[in-house]
Parts: C-alpha cells; structure tokens; sequence
C-alpha cells in the first residue's frame, strides 16, 4: 500500500522543523507504515554521511587578511578646526597640482618593482592599523626603540623621536615586504598614524619621491644606504616634512 | 566608510560570519579560488551596506549577500551552469537503497563530488541546511523562497544526491573498487 503522507512531512521531522503535535502524529504513522521507517532511516544515514565526510569549507587565512585590510578603519580625521583642514586640504591639492605638474617636466623613472613596492607598504600601513598591530615595542624613547630592532634586522635603522617637530615616535615594528625584512619606525602626526619603513638596499632604481592613493599618502628618499617611505593618510607636506628632518639628521 | 560605532557593530555582528559566507561561495561557485574572490566582493558589499542593516540575523543578512555575489558571478563566468528557481514540480518517489549508500558515504571526495554535480538551487538548500545548520525559516529568508518552497526543494536534492551517490557506488562496485 502507497503511503498517503507528504513526503516534506518526512524531512520536516527529520529536521525538527514540525510542531509537537505534528511530531506525535508523524511517530505514530511511522510505526505503521514501512515505506516511511525505511526513507527516514535513508535520510539519517545521508545527514551522517554528509556530517562524517566534513565537508564544510573555512575561509582560507589570506581571505580573512585581505577582508580585514579592506575594512580597515580610516585613521580619525575629526579636527576641532575645520576650516584649518580646508586650507590644508587645499594646500595638499596644490602641492599635489605642482608636483604632478613638475612630474609632466621632469619624468621621474618608475619600475614596476617600486610600483609593486608601493603597494605593499600601503597595505602594510592598513595592516598596521588594525588593534594590535601598529607596535612591537611601544616607547616614545628612541633609546629604547634602536636597541630593539638589534638582530631582529639585519641593519640598524636610525631611530629618532621627533616630538619638538610635531612627530612624536610611538614605537616600531617589524614587517615583511615583498620577502623582505623591514623595520618600521610609528610616529604620530596631531590624530594620524604615520609608518617609516626603513630597509637597506643598494639598488640604484631611483625612487619616484611621493603619491597618493585612496587618500593615503606616500614619499620615498634614501640616505647613508637605506630606503626610506613614509605613509599615512597625514598630508604629503607633512611626510615632506618629515622627510627633511630624516634627512637633516 | 564606516565610522566609530558602526564599524564595531560590523566587526563584531558580521565578521565573526566570515567563515560561513566563504562556505556557502564555495558550494556554490564550486572552487575555493572563486569562492575567494566571490566571498571577498560579498564582504565589501556589506561594509559599503551596512548602514542598511539594522538589527537581526547577520548571518542570515550577510548569506543572502553571499548568495547574490555568488550567482551574479555564476551568471557572468559559468554561463552554462543550471540555476534556474526551484520548480514546485511534484516528488518523485523515494526508494531507498541504504546498502550501497553506506558503500559511498564514508568518502569525502565522491559526496563532495556529487554535491557539486547537483544544480545549485538544490547545492544551496543542502548546504544550508546540513552544513551551515540554518532552520527552514532561515533558508526562507536567504534563498527569498516560501517555506514551503525551501522544505519541497530539501527533500528533492537531498533524494537526488542519494541517486547521485547510489549510481556512483554501482559505479565503483561494477569497476570492483
């Protein structure tokens, strides 16, 4: 004898989705009818399978780090003086105005390797913005970040704190760029964060100087054999800025 | 861009979902590389969205995320793949055969492989409910199907990959494996 019951009545119960008094009834038929018995027992054999062979998928590490750079909190951008930033915004335009301009006259030498570079430190400066990453020494003393970095790079990078300028150092870090070993000097700029990834390098590919991306910002200079780039979302003026005092050291 | 407590809110509703999201792309886009990018595409969608979102079932808010990126890129790149809706068409009717399902069940790579060959309204259902554990009312609100539509498309993919794997074991046991 065909079984008169939906068969969605047999999957509903097998995945507890009935009411109790559709359960009872359901129990009930079951042990009258041989036909449901033997399709509810298929069905929890199929749910063991499917649980045994564990075929749930977890996302892959490097999905959950690129999510996390994607959705990496801006920098704070609040100022107590709005009208202060509308100048900076539009000094920051000019000088951008100017250096594109300049760029048009005196075409600077871009490699893909730096292309590629850059790219990189702009991800790490993200990265590093997450909770828990911006320091693995926390000071504003340079005397305790420079020891720090002794033999964990192969180079001792030139640490100073910067605070009379308006850059006061927060700490350092290690990161790896492109397979690379490189320290990278926190400094914060009034609410901003900005990274100095410093490496040594005897290429001779000249370095475009800075640019811009997403509203981060980035510039490049080298002295005494190693490669300098600061970012942040602080304006290029300000990382020029610190550029000189790097290099006035 | 989200800011202060929003992007809080997203961290902590959201995120934490990461891992059924990339799941649900990758049954449906049938290849984790895919699923990466798919997955990827579905989370920046919700951070972009997000200001949308008010209170409820992030997981279930995000899927329905996942789940649109996914077909969206079935369409684009797998112009061929089925994806037609589920059809109210009657049932067939059930035989079981437990003998040689017991012979494919314990192999990941043939349940795996008749899972993928199922059309993916049928994958999603399945995948829902057995792997991501979602209730019917969950499924419902996924997939934009009635309840009765998500419990009569259960029942036909879970029958068809039982025939998937039934023919497989024959298969095997015809090759004597």
């Amino acid at each position: 004898m065909a079984c008169e019951q939906p068969k969605t009545h047999l999957h509903a119960y097998l995945d507890g989705e009935l009411d109790a008094p559709g359960m009872a009834a359901f129990e009930q038929h079951l042990e009258t009818c041989a036909d449901c018995a033997a399709a509810l027992a298929a069905g929890e054999a199929l749910r063991r399978s499917l649980e045994q062979a564990e075929l749930y998928e977890r996302a892959p590490e490097s999905l959950r780090r690129k999510v996390r750079v994607a959705t990496a909190p801006a920098p704070a951008r609040t100022s107590a003086h709005p009208g202060a930033w509308r100048w900076l915004a539009v000094a920051a335009a000019l000088v951008i105005a100017i250096l594109w301009g300049s760029r048009s006259f005196f075409p600077t030498i871009k490699s893909p390797q730096q292309a590629a570079w850059t790219t990189t430190l702009l991800d790490a400066h993200l990265r590093s913005l997450q909770p828990g990453h911006l320091t693995d020494v926390e000071s504003t003393d340079q005397h305790t970040v420079k020891p720090w970095f002794d033999g964990k790079v192969d180079i001792a990078p030139p640490v100073r704190d910067f605070s009379a300028d308006g850059f006061p150092l927060l700490g350092g870090r290690l990161d790896v760029i492109e397979g690379r070993t490189v320290a990278a000097l926190v400094y914060g700029r009034r609410k901003h964060i900005v990274n100095v990834f410093v490496w040594k390098s005897q290429d001779l590919v000249p370095y475009a100087d800075s640019g811009e991306r997403q509203g981060y910002h980035w510039a490049f200079w080298k002295k005494d054999g190693f490669r300098f780039c600061a970012v942040s979302d602080t304006s290029l003026p300000d990382l020029q800025q610190l550029k000189t005092l790097f290099l006035q050291q | 861009m989200l800011e202060g407590q929003d992007r809080l809110r997203f961290e902590e509703s959201v995120l934490p979902h990461l891992d059924a999201a990339f799941n649900l792309a990758r049954w449906l886009v049938r290849s984790r590389a895919d699923a990466e990018d798919v997955t990827q595409e579905a989370l920046l969608r919700a951070y972009r969205f997000f200001g949308t979102y008010r209170a409820g079932d992030a997981r279930a808010w995000l899927l329905q995320i996942v789940r649109n990126c996914s077909y969206t890129w079935l369409q684009k790149n797998r112009p061929m793949e089925d994806i037609s809706e589920l059809s109210e068409a009657s049932m067939p009717q059930e035989r079981s055969t437990p003998e040689s399902l017991a012979l494919a069940s314990h192999n990941r790579e043939l349940l795996s492989r008749a899972l993928d060959e199922l059309p993916a309204a049928f994958r999603e259902v399945l995948v829902l409910r057995e792997l991501e554990g979602c209730s019917y009312k969950e499924i419902a609100a996924i997939t934009a199907r009635p309840i009765g539509t998500v419990m009569s498309g259960l029942a036909r993919a879970r029958q068809q990959l039982r025939t998937a794997l039934t023919k497989t074991a024959q298969k095997e046991v015809g090759r004597g494996v």
